[in-house]
């Protein structure tokens, strides 16, 4: 395999306040090779949304990327950069799009006016060419009557629609990589098909790689040829996404597809992974998951796991994913001795 | 738009009536009565003062007197005052244009140098420019404006003599002036009166607008446009502060009236020719028309002020706009 992309390489971003620091990224290592899609997966306050703004060091203060983190993209450490060299990066070499279409958006511009900006920021075009710009691209992004559409406010549009604006505003430079924080979590289910969709499109017709963030496992199994998954700050399970849903090597992941609906299901009630995610200011000692996994052993506490090969491109965070693998469903190996 | 403002117009009449009549009421009330002043004057006696009162109605009952007035005040009539023989409308016609000058340089110094204060704060919050700042600004908010409008005198007139002491313009020299030697003179004249009040709009303004951006930054379009690649200068006076005008744009309408008002102790200290000085002489001398008039206008342009608050408010938040 030829150079990725982007490497991140022991990612920490750590949250410094007198009650403590919280380790909200805390060693997190991946890929993502050009034109991939990858799925980040994890449930709220794992650090994926913290991840992904690490990335084009939009993390505000008291927020901090600790020194040894790498973020290598296009020959380039991200973290060495100065404020106008990253600058440059920011949405032009890597867009991103936001959770929250209708609070990411300004509200006092047109949506035209924010699409431009992105072509008069990077590009130096002329204030004319750049609107000219915004309605091809919200022509591209599948908004009917782009022309008019671009004179509206955000609050005019209905979700759909804005995060569509988003999605616009993200490939004003065609960007190499597109990173998308939860893009369909605010939208209502026919909707999200369709973002993801022209997501899908885009990354056909641009070779675009696309980081997509997300808690929805079914998302990423449509749209991601790789998952990452994180819980606690760290990546606790990496594999292709077949690989991932044929056979999961974390009891975290185990958990999440558990509590996935599925279309048939006959039982009333959804599986649940107990508990929630610890603070980030107190992360268990040894494994993070093991107050709520099921097999949680001794080992677990003493000892953190590696993140351990399995098979090619599959690894996972955990005691039983080691060696001879005992047979997950076991919860009896906790007798086993270290 | 139309039926907006149409709306707005008639709920300000009715206002107009109400503080005619409160005023009106509350000025009777007061104790004291009008060519009382005169009364040590020995050649004014006691007969010729109820003649006078006569003249202008003044010994009518207050139904009378109230309904008289009201009725002038229909036709656009402000009245004689009593104390200078002159209409009313020409004593304000005088007056309002000095205020509007010592008030507009005010307002619109005290404006821009309070939004730049409160922009340059929050862009730096926490910093020690921003919490000396934070001192400086609550001081002048705090501090009654007679005793800053003295100490700048003393200061700046008194000692270094850099300023004239009072009035608008010099009283024996203007006359000979060039136009533009007549233009500085009243420009120096009117620094330190306008100085004086722009602080403390400024302190106010600043602490607002340095909360409103506060407010705002942290807000996800302001991330968004730093993801795109707006320079932080960009993201800051460009998306978060347009949305952060927002609430000073309100203060500003409702700051509109002291447009007219003026300040009574500034224009009296600086013994500034305008309303607040006006206003202040009719109450001594009970002038009733006199007093009627400034409050009158000093109500007008408060509803005057909330309707271009109103719209300005509507120009900048497009979410307000209708249609």
């Amino acid at each position: 395999m030829t150079d990725p992309l982007l490497r991140v390489e022991h990612l920490r971003t750590y949250f410094h306040s007198p009650a403590g620091i919280a380790r909200a990224v805390d060693d997190v290592s991946f890929s993502i090779g050009r034109g991939e899609t990858v799925g980040v997966v994890g449930e709220s306050g794992c650090g994926k949304s913290v991840t992904a703004l690490s990335l084009l060091r939009l993390i505000q203060a008291p927020g901090r990327i600790e020194a040894g983190s790498h973020i290598w993209f296009e020959g380039r450490d991200l973290l060495t950069l100065g404020a106008e060299d990253i600058r440059q990066v920011r949405g032009n070499r890597i867009a991103m799009i936001f959770q929250e279409p209708m609070t990411a958006l300004n509200p006092v511009f047109t949506v035209g006016d924010q699409i431009a900006e992105v072509a008069r920021v990077h590009d130096g075009a002329s204030r004319k060419a750049a609107w000219e710009r915004a309605v091809e691209m919200l022509a591209l992004v599948g908004i009917p009557s782009p022309r008019e559409r671009a004179s509206n406010y955000p609050h005019q549009m209905s979700g759909g629609m804005r995060q569509r604006v988003l999605i616009a505003m993200a490939l004003v430079m065609n960007p190499a990589l597109l990173i998308a924080d939860e893009p369909t979590t605010a939208l209502d289910v026919t909707i999200q098909a369709q973002i993801l969709e022209l997501l899908a499109k885009v990354q056909q017709a641009f070779g675009t790689a696309i980081l997509l963030i997300t808690h929805d496992l079914g998302v990423v199994a449509e749209t991601a040829s790789r998952v990452v998954v994180m819980y606690g700050g760290q990546v606790v399970e990496e594999a292709p996404v077949r690989t991932l849903f044929a056979d999961p090597g974390h009891p975290y992941t185990k958990g999440l597809m558990q509590a996935m609906p599925r279309v048939g299901m006959d039982r009333e009630r959804l599986t649940t992974i107990p508990g929630s995610v610890p603070p980030p200011t107190a992360w268990p000692t040894g494994c993070r998951f093991r107050d709520r996994c099921g097999f949680a052993w001794p080992r677990c506490e003493a000892e953190a796991p590696a993140l351990v090969p399995i098979s090619a491109g599959h690894a996972a965070r955990c005691h039983l994913a080691e060696v001879d693998r005992p047979p997950v469903a076991a919860p009896a190996n906790a007798a086993r001795s270290t | 738009m139309i039926a907006f403002l149409f709306r707005r117009l008639l709920q300000g009449v009715a206002i107009l009536v109400t503080v005619a009549t409160v005023t009106f009421v509350l000025i009777h009330a007061a104790p004291g009565e009008p060519f009382a002043g005169q009364l040590d004057d020995v050649r004014f006696t006691p007969a010729q003062q109820a003649e006078l009162r006569r003249q202008r109605g003044l010994d009518q009952p207050l139904a009378t007197q109230y309904v008289r007035y009201m009725g002038r005040l229909a036709r656009g009539d402000l009245d004689v005052s009593l104390a200078q023989q002159r209409p009313v409308r020409t004593i304000l016609a005088e007056a309002l244009p000095r205020t509007l000058l010592l008030m507009s340089a005010a307002l619109f110094g005290g404006f821009a140098l309070g939004i730049l204060v409160g922009a340059l704060q929050a862009a730096r919050a926490g910093s020690w420019a921003d919490r000396v700042a934070g001192r400086i600004t609550v001081a002048l908010a705090a501090l009654p404006d007679f005793w800053l409008a003295l100490t700048l005198l003393l200061l700046f007139s008194v000692r270094l003599r850099w300023f004239p002491v009072s009035g608008m313009v010099d009283p024996t020299m203007h006359e000979y002036l060039s136009p533009l030697g007549r233009l500085r003179d009243v420009a120096w004249h009117l620094a330190l009166p306008a100085t004086t009040m722009a602080l403390i709009f400024a302190a106010v303004v600043a602490r607002y607008q340095r909360q409103a951006l506060l407010d705002v930054l942290p807000d996800d379009f302001v991330r968004s446009a730093r993801a795109k690649g707006v320079s932080e200068r960009g993201v800051v006076l460009r998306h978060a502060l347009r949305n952060a005008l927002l609430p000073t744009i309100t203060l500003f309408g409702m700051a509109l009236p002291a447009l007219v008002g003026g300040s009574l102790f500034v224009e009296f200290i600086f013994a500034w020719p305008g309303m607040g000085r006006a206003a202040v002489e009719a109450l001594s001398a009970r002038d009733y028309p006199v007093v009627l008039g400034t409050t009158l206008v000093s109500s007008a342009l408060v509803v005057v002020g909330s309707i271009v608050a109103d719209l300005l408010a509507a120009a900048a938040d497009p979410r307000l706009r209708r249609g």
